[in-house]
């Protein structure tokens, strides 16, 4: 337990805290734009960008390989969109696609860029599968101004979120342009993924945004609720996974944060009071039994 | 002797129940729509009796037997909107789909597979069409696709999702015939249909359900304005317009 | 045979089986499951290797195997308790993987098992890992294993491929009229999680999923026939496995990287040119209107 009251271990705990809950939020929004494994493709696609980042600045400077990040998955988005809407391919082929070309480009890169003198102790590495222990204090800054960012976006906008995701058709009428609030959203999504790479690294990135949203859904049928249980998982996730993994020597600390959250994610999958099986089980015999006494004494009851 | 008999049929949509002990039988040689407002059931009640969607309670027989035993003597058209119509595929290879189920495994489709499914594409008005990729035909054309297949699988009962939705009048026409002419042939029909100006027209029998049975019989006696009412409850001026 | 013929024989292999079972994943929109089922054999593989401790490859296929068909159940479950399909994909396959990466950390400590290595596999390894086979001589284990998968892969879309066309486009009809849906959709996610595990040992994940994906999407925008589609996406797969590979050798960078890239290559120009669906054409013929 030492090394949790490292001045360092602290911060690192402060971030996948606040990056926990800032991408369970987001997940909310993917989850109900059904579009849960873009932020898969997207994060898997910034890997060229943060290499050719690293590549023209020559050393390691965090703000140029996030920027090369979010454009490479700007452009990844652009693309899945082109294809799905210009062919008869459908949408997770096309995400399939660009994840996998975008990633195996960024590999290609990545083992030239390696190569290259200084190259190899970029810590390009770390972005596949993530280094949250080795974060110094100013990518800790960094992190957390865009933590922010994203929660701002999503409180100050709240009620437009809502109406956008439920009735984009309603939300049209009220003037609120789709193009605009799709922008928003992408930007903030690949903001979330950027910053989340970091930590996670862009394989496991994608589990940050969904497996919170996921989890809360078993909670309330809110969306303001689940917005706040999923920042909560989030958060929760990214504070005990950390604290977990600094219990051993070398413990990845991404994956911990991840199975932290799958074990939420089960825990409400079972007793969640919304559709957890427990619940739906008890509602199911209930069902029966008064399905059995009903068809005794009832006759046909038409309408609603 | 019946063709099919339901008995207390229940089953739940996600969380709702959407039919409630429904019971009817159905005598051979007979078309029957099933009618009802949105959300009454229509199609889950195909989908539960033909055991693609699970039922909580209640029996159905078939020809006095079981789905099971009785497969290959029950017909099914899924509605048009439920398959993906870019599938690589042409009209031929749908209609051939039909016979699949008799082909048996490990066995690929002969010729005289490909023939039956051309005589069928041809009482459909379709023959000229067999090469064409699926999601060059019209509506029309495509639900008459789906009902070559249907016929291709010779069944003596055959239950249809909404094959007159979307339609256009000629396809309207030829399936009316071809239905018409089934049951001729002493075979049994039921049809998901949602236009109430032609039920009277089209069908001898009608089945009212909104998640149970209201009424069930012979269309001039069951098909009256009360029992219209009952089913639709307040949205029934709205569906009949100037004919109430 | 050399060692780069050796090389581009595995890699061939690879490209092929991914480009025929891929044909059928993206007709029945599963693609996310093959780049889930790719991620999670990892567990499998080094629980497999936890429980012999020994990198052997039929142990490993095992594994992978049993990960897979874990996967696509746990997804097909959560789907069924109301979580979206593409969320529970998500779900099942990053706790997978997290727990295969954290295995690999506490228990397997520097062996010969390393995330890296089975993300972007070692093709140049390959042709070093050489057994005997009688009448036949020496072939490197990898490459003998792609090539039994490929039989396998063959096999059963020739045995299958009536019922697989049904299942993909009209599972209700194929139901009413008695084909077992759950059934040929198990069997077809245990064909591809043998070709995921057998080409990831080979190739790594990326190109897996690049080689399951992207060689069957630029088919389709060629043809309106399954079986055409299926000689094209094979071709197509073998095309971009020995493209990449000279690719990679020009810059002397990653195999699977470049491969991946290389089905990314084929796509686009399928993507512009194809007559029918392509996006040059269709400018073209709106233009003329």
């Amino acid at each position: 337990m030492n090394i949790l009251l490292s001045h360092n271990a602290q911060w690192v705990i402060v971030s996948t805290l606040i990056l926990g809950m800032a991408s369970g939020m987001m997940g909310c929004l993917s989850y109900w734009k059904r579009q849960s494994l873009m932020s898969d493709a997207l994060s898997h696609a910034a890997l060229p960008g943060v290499v050719i980042g690293f590549a023209l600045m020559g050393v390691k400077s965090l703000p140029v390989m996030m920027a090369g990040a979010a454009i490479s998955a700007i452009i990844a988005a652009f693309l899945i969109h082109w294809i799905r809407s210009s062919t008869r391919i459908k949408e997770d082929t096309a995400m399939g696609i660009i994840l996998s070309v975008f990633f195996g480009f960024g590999i290609m890169l990545l083992t030239m860029v390696n190569r290259m003198p200084g190259g190899n102790q970029s810590g390009l590495d770390s972005f596949i599968f993530g280094q949250a222990a080795s974060m110094v204090r100013k990518d800790v800054y960094t992190m957390l101004i865009l933590a922010v960012l994203v929660i701002l976006v999503l409180f100050i906008g709240f009620k437009e979120w809502k109406i956008f995701l439920f009735d984009p058709d309603f939300a049209k009428g009220l003037g609120l342009s789709g193009r605009i609030m799709n922008g928003i959203y992408l930007t903030v999504l690949v903001l979330v993924i950027i910053t989340g790479i970091q930590v996670v690294g862009v394989i496991l990135m994608s589990a940050l945004l969904i497996i919170p949203a996921v989890s809360a859904r078993y909670w309330t049928q809110s969306f303001k609720w689940m917005v706040v249980l999923s920042g909560l998982f989030g958060g929760g996730a990214g504070l005990i996974g950390t604290i977990i993994s600094t219990m051993g020597n070398g413990w990845p600390t991404g994956p911990f944060i991840i199975v932290t959250s799958s074990a939420l994610f089960v825990i409400s999958l079972v007793f969640g009071i919304q559709k957890g099986i427990l619940i739906q089980a008890l509602q199911l015999r209930t069902q029966r039994k008064a399905h059995v006494s009903s068809s005794q004494s009832n006759l046909t009851q038409g309408g609603e | 002797m019946t063709v099919l008999t339901v008995n207390d049929l229940t089953a739940s949509y996600r969380k709702n129940k959407v039919l409630n002990d429904v019971s009817f039988n159905v005598e051979p040689g007979s078309l029957t729509s099933i009618v009802g407002p949105n959300g009454a059931g229509k199609s889950t009640l195909l989908k539960v009796m033909l055991e693609l969607h699970p039922k909580l309670s209640g029996e159905v027989s078939f020809f006095g037997s079981t789905l099971n035993k009785m497969k290959t003597r029950v017909g099914y058209v899924p509605q048009r909107g439920s398959v993906d119509w870019d599938f690589p595929t042409d009209a031929l290879d749908v209609v051939l789909m039909g016979l699949y189920g008799r082909i048996g495994w490990l066995k690929w489709p002969k010729r005289e597979h490909r023939e039956k499914a051309m005589d069928s594409l041809e009482k459909m008005g379709m023959a000229d069409y067999a090469g064409r990729q699926i999601s060059q035909l019209s509506g029309g054309q495509q639900q008459r696709v789906f009902l070559a297949r249907a016929l291709v699988q010779e069944a003596d009962l055959y239950f249809m999702d909404e094959p007159l939705a979307g339609v256009d009048a000629a396809t309207e026409q030829a399936i009316m015939t071809i239905l018409n002419e089934l049951r001729m042939k002493g075979k049994t029909v039921m049809v998901v249909h949602h236009d109430l100006q032609t039920v009277e027209d089209y069908f001898d029998h009608v089945l009212l359900l909104n998640r149970t049975v209201v009424a069930h019989g012979i269309t001039k006696e069951v098909f009256t304005k009360d029992n219209v009412y009952q089913t639709y409850g307040g949205t029934l001026r709205y569906m009949m317009g100037a004919s109430t | 045979m050399s060692y780069t013929g050796w090389i581009l024989l595995t890699a061939s292999l690879v490209g092929l089986s991914c480009g025929l079972m891929g044909v059928f994943l993206i007709l029945r929109r599963m693609a996310m499951m093959a780049d889930a089922i790719s991620h999670s054999v990892l567990i499998g593989i080094v629980s497999a290797y936890l429980i012999t401790r020994e990198l052997s490859g039929w142990h490993m296929m095992v594994g992978g195997i049993i990960a897979g068909l874990l996967t696509a159940v746990l997804v097909q479950w959560f789907n069924s308790r109301g979580v979206q399909q593409d969320a529970s994909i998500g779900v099942v396959f990053t706790t997978l993987f997290a727990i295969g990466v954290i295995m690999i950390a506490t228990q397997v400590g520097n062996a010969h098992l390393d995330v890296k290595h089975a993300l972007m596999g070692e093709i140049t390894f390959v042709p070093w890992d050489l057994i005997q086979l009688p009448g036949f001589g020496a072939i490197p284990e990898a490459t003998l294993i792609l090539m039994i998968v490929l039989i396998i892969v063959v096999v059963a879309i020739l045995a299958f491929y009536k019922e697989w066309k049904i299942t993909s486009f009209d599972p209700l009809l194929a139901a009413s009229i008695g084909i077992p849906v759950a059934l040929m959709h198990y069997l077809f996610m245990s064909l591809i999680s043998i070709t995921t595990v057998a080409a990831f040992d080979a190739v790594g994940a990326i190109m897996v999923v690049a080689m399951l994906i992207t060689p069957a999407a630029a088919a389709y925008l060629w043809t309106d026939r399954l079986s055409i589609m299926l000689v094209l996406s094979g071709t197509f797969g073998v095309i971009s496995a020995i493209g990449g590979y000279y690719i990679a050798v020009l810059l002397d960078t990653s195999i699977s990287g470049s491969m991946a890239f290389a089905t990314g290559i084929v796509f686009m120009i399928s993507f512009l040119c194809s007559p029918k669906h392509g996006v040059l054409a269709q400018r073209f013929r709106t233009a003329k209107m």
